[in-house]
């Protein structure tokens, strides 16, 4: 069997000032080409997972290992997020170049890509998105739908091997979130989503899991 | 709010379709020269200059007057004080106040100082877009923390205009009629240390999206200015014409 690509190993984690800890000696893997659906009520750690996942957050104890390489400093994380991508729950915390092509390219010119190669990645990874034509559009006077396209393409545009999304339904109507659906079946690279909807995880994730305190258990 | 809708800057006109690293240029020692200006030949002919400018830039006259009235209320203010506060010659009495020729000259230099250099601007920097505008200070080499300031400050402006609306509705539908007693001060400082906790909150979010995308510390710019022939002629133009104001400044002696 291949390497997982994420391994986390007896993590404890818990807010500062909160009265129990979000993890408790937390045991996680995911391996290659899983699409894995993330589930469990408000509050249970869903996010927090996904953040510790990208050292936005700190576990206070235990192990991560991503790509199989341990990670524990920033530096670590600095290349984990060239090759893993976060889609935000909300998308305007994600995009903030003035320009819809702008914020595309952001991070592949982050990753050292000369302009007119950043410019060529965006314009594609927009295209297979189906926002062509959105490249001089001005990010803030788009439709929260629009937006949340976006912000998924500039996430991918980054070429990850791996994709988190935080609830990436949240406000979509019908006709967005069969495209989300469809771009997602599409994808040829590991997936995790946390979501409400178990219609829409159906269609898009192998298998839900639990979110608890000590592990994920399988739905 | 309606400054922030940028109603200036979309146009054909010259100004509109000049560079605006040009514009800022010179604009900037334009507004310079008229702060520091003390004679009224030089605010005069800086007048008309700036007049010049909001000629070539055909914006509608109306909107352009109503910006300059929010300028002129405060300096509305000037005329209230200064006159009766500055020494010299009084040239009209009212009981013990006394109205001064040097205030009022005084006052009215400053009127035609500040009314220039808002025309000015008005024509030159507002027919800009403030997208635009941050990265032509960028391109002019400006500090790239300050420009960076400028852009996501206008970014979320429009997030937090937003959540202020959001914050304000909550409170209409729950009955909430502002008067003058505590609960509505009460009220409206909660909305503000509200607003102050989201927005907080907010640019914490945005750190962290950009560290995911790779953020290290340093912005990349995609948008290339296109210098051209009309530019060289703007700047050829405009930058005699400000040493000549210069000149004038200089050699004309102080109105007091």
């Amino acid at each position: 069997m291949s390497e997982p690509l994420i391994e986390m190993y007896n993590i404890t984690f818990a807010y500062p000032g909160a009265p129990r800890p979000v993890f408790q000696d937390f045991n996680f893997q995911l391996l290659p080409e899983q699409h894995v659906g993330l589930i469990g009520p408000n509050g249970c750690g869903k996010t927090t997972l996904l953040h510790l996942i990208m050292g936005l957050l700190k576990p206070q104890a235990g192990r991560i290992v991503i790509f199989g390489q341990e990670v524990s400093n920033e530096r670590d994380f600095v290349g984990v997020r060239q090759k893993v991508g976060l889609l935000f729950q909300n998308a305007d915390d994600q995009l903030f170049c003035p320009t819809v092509l702008e914020d595309v390219a952001f991070g592949p010119l982050n990753q050292g890509k000369p302009p007119a190669k950043a410019i060529r990645i965006a314009r594609e990874t927009m295209e297979k998105l189906g926002l062509e034509g959105f490249e001089d559009r001005v990010t803030y006077k788009l439709s929260g739908g629009e937006k949340k396209l976006l912000s998924l393409a500039t996430v991918l545009a980054m070429q990850p091997q791996l994709l988190l999304l935080d609830e990436p339904t949240t406000g979509l109507d019908e006709s967005t979130r069969h495209r989300l659906i469809h771009i997602l079946q599409d994808l040829d690279i590991a997936y995790m989503i946390v979501s409400h909807e178990r219609d829409f995880l159906n269609h898009t994730v192998g298998k839900c899991c639990h979110v608890h305190a000590t592990c994920c258990r399988s739905d | 709010m309606s400054s922030i809708r940028e109603p200036f800057s979309k146009g054909a006109s010259l100004a509109h379709r000049l560079d605006p690293r040009a514009k800022v240029v010179v604009a900037g020692i334009f507004a310079v020269q008229m702060a520091v200006a003390h004679t009224y030949v030089a605010a005069l002919t800086g007048m008309v200059l700036s007049l010049i400018c909001l000629a070539l830039a055909r914006l509608p006259l109306k909107k352009v007057l109503v910006r300059l009235l929010v300028v002129n209320s405060f300096i509305f203010f000037l005329w209230v004080i200064l006159p009766l506060t500055y020494p010299g010659e009084a040239v009209w009495r009212f009981g013990p106040l006394a109205a001064s020729r040097q205030g009022l000259l005084f006052t009215g230099l400053i009127t035609l100082k500040s009314n220039a250099i808002m025309i000015s601007l008005i024509a030159l920097i507002a027919t800009v877009s403030v997208n635009t505008l941050g990265q032509a200070l960028q391109k002019l080499s400006l500090p790239g923390k300050l420009c960076h300031l400028l852009l996501f400050t206008y970014r979320y402006l429009y997030v937090f205009e937003e959540e202020y609306h959001r914050l304000v509705q909550a409170m209409k539908i729950r009955g909430f009629k502002p008067g003058t007693n505590l609960h509505t001060y009460r009220t409206y400082a909660y909305l503000a240390a509200m607003l102050l906790v989201r927005s907080h909150d907010r640019a914490d979010c945005v750190r962290k999206a950009m560290l995911c995308r790779g953020f290290h510390g340093t912005f990349y710019s995609l948008r290339q200015f296109s210098w051209k022939r009309r530019d060289g002629v703007f700047l050829a133009v405009a930058l005699p014409v400000l040493a000549a104001l210069l000149f004038l400044e200089w050699r004309i002696p102080g109105l007091m």
